[in-house]
């Protein structure tokens, strides 16, 4: 019986500190402007006006915009490219396995903003400065390791017999990937796609600062200019709403896939 | 066909597309900042463009921005990442733990790992703005150089602790049951069992985790772009590079801050290889 108050008091205290701040942005979001600077934890007299206005301003709809296609096309390309480079080092006998990993290894490390001056410079002169294809570029290079590391780690779990059958078959290797191993594979590449969507979606140095307008600005960097009605008023309530909105589905993804994606994170640290 | 050099041959093929695309987009502009920190060059006066040799340099490790910026972001990469740590590794130990609640618990530490980086910077400084947020009361929390460093450290510890969590507790379901029996019955207590058993054991996890969280803290923009735009002090080094180069359109400058930062990343990153090493 104590054993259990305890757990129960360990699981309160960390749920309240987790959604805390979740409550607190859900609660400024249905503030009225009048009174947001009441400075309550809950609103007094909520409602709803942040969020219809949010979609009357074109700097919050086409920023939504850029932000779905921006992170889908490279999410995309990043995972077609990475289920290949996983596939060879998970099952071929293959002398680049390492230097793929090391590569994707010392990415991870890399300071992105040391390739803010190059990429803002080499864009300006290519014409590629402030489009989708300028931001398309470093997320697809930024996300791959993370891609081709959660894939090999799935790829790993599938037993070889399964394909080595289709060898005997007579299927290539290429067959065998796309007609069995790939089935086999999809809650795997299902919850890369997710993890690679949620890290191009949240991406903030490379939008400020390869992006100058609506033409590619994602609402990651749209929220830092965000402008009230007056230049004088801040809107909390309107960024509040709009952080929620680009916030909650990404959530609900994660919580559904929870348990593949604690899988998929704890995968590579054991190893070591 | 030799069956080994057919596989090699896929392996390239398939492996190949990656490789490139990550190289691409690193080695190339890599190259091109450390030529251009080798230049006078300013996109606000491209006429006065020069090669300047190591001066940039020189002005950047002589002036004060540099080691005012190292400062703060040493600062805040040792509280943050020294916070994260205990409580992630509570929280480990919490979710091996817990029976009652497990799955409550497992899904509420997912939450802030999903929360984009600008949506709890911007969380915090509300909670903490005068007259705006339920925190601070009248006090201007971000105003001053000690409780602005408190609010982003609390903004970074909130939403990594639970990646941190998730890294040790991976570490943590791999120490077989029977060598805690085996201190059981040898008398050790629980916290002997934690500093003797416990900890040795999950050494590897420990050090990957302290590893890829402490290059990220120390590279931290994001919170500190959202919540002081590095006034009062709080300008980190990447901060710093970004300032440089976006903001005052300084490209040899900038260009020789990101060199500096990258040699800081790298050394922090042998470090840890060293010390993991030693200890393995």
């Amino acid at each position: 019986m104590r054993r259990r108050i305890a757990d129960i008091l360990v699981t309160l205290t960390v749920a309240v500190w987790t959604l805390a701040p979740i409550v607190w942005v859900v609660s400024l979001s249905l503030k009225p402007p009048t009174l947001q600077n009441d400075g309550r934890f809950l609103p007094a007299s909520p409602t709803l006006d942040n969020y219809t206005g949010l979609f009357t301003k074109p700097m919050f709809t086409t920023a939504l915009g850029n932000s779905v296609g921006i992170s889908l096309i490279a999410t995309t390309v990043s995972v077609i490219v990475a289920v290949f480079a996983a596939y060879a080092i998970a099952r071929l006998r293959f002398r680049g396995s390492g230097l793929v990993l090391g590569t994707a290894l010392g990415l991870t490390m890399f300071p992105a903003i040391a390739l803010v001056g190059p990429l803002f410079t080499l864009w300006t002169e290519l014409g590629l400065f402030d489009t989708w294809l300028g931001l398309i570029i470093p997320y697809v290079s930024f996300s791959l390791p993370l891609a081709i590391w959660l894939l090999t780690a799935f790829f790993r779990t599938i037993p070889r017999a399964l394909e080595e059958s289709a060898q005997v078959d007579g299927a290539t290797r290429l067959q065998a990937l796309v007609r069995v191993i790939l089935p086999a594979a999809v809650p795997g590449v299902v919850t890369t796609f997710l993890l690679t969507f949620l890290a191009c979606w949240g991406e903030f140095l490379f939008a400020i600062s390869l992006t100058s307008t609506e033409a590619s600005r994602t609402v990651p960097a749209a929220l830092a200019f965000f402008t009230g009605d007056s230049e004088f008023q801040q809107p909390y309530g309107a960024i509040a709403a709009a952080a929620l909105l680009v916030t909650v589905p990404v959530v609900v993804l994660v919580l559904l896939a929870q348990r593949r994606i604690v899988a998929g994170l704890t995968s590579g640290a054991v190893k070591g | 066909m030799n069956r080994v050099r057919t596989e090699q041959r896929l392996g390239w093929l398939m492996a190949g597309p990656a490789l490139l695309l990550m190289l691409a987009v690193t080695v190339v502009p890599v190259l091109r900042t450390v030529a251009l920190s080798l230049e006078r060059y300013s996109l606000s006066a491209p006429g006065e463009r020069a090669f300047a040799g190591l001066g940039n340099y020189r002005e950047i490790l002589t002036g004060q921005d540099w080691w005012r910026d190292l400062s703060s972001t040493v600062i805040l990469t040792v509280t943050s990442v020294g916070l994260e740590f205990v409580l992630g590794f509570a929280l480990a130990l919490a979710m091996h733990k817990v029976l009652w609640g497990r799955q409550l618990l497992r899904t509420v530490v997912l939450v802030p790992y999903a929360v984009l980086t600008v949506v709890s910077a911007f969380a915090f400084r509300f909670a903490f703005q005068p007259s705006v947020g339920f925190v601070g009361g009248d006090f201007n929390w971000l105003g001053e150089t000690w409780s602005a460093y408190t609010v982003i450290v609390l903004t970074e510890v909130w939403k990594t602790t639970p990646f941190m969590a998730l890294m040790l507790l991976a570490g943590l379901v791999t120490v077989p049951g029977e060598v805690y029996e085996a201190a059981k019955v040898d008398g050790a207590n629980a916290w002997q069992r934690l500093w003797r058993v416990t900890i040795p054991c999950v050494r590897p996890a420990i050090m990957v985790a302290l590893l890829f969280r402490t290059l990220d803290a120390f590279r931290i923009f994001d919170t500190v772009y959202i919540q002081t735009q590095g006034a009062v002090g709080t300008e980190t080094l990447s901060f710093l590079s970004y300032r440089f180069l976006i903001r005052d359109l300084e490209v040899g400058l900038g260009s020789a801050v990101s060199v500096l930062l990258f040699v800081c990343v790298a050394m922090i990153a042998a470090g840890f290889v060293r010390a993991f090493r030693g200890a393995s």
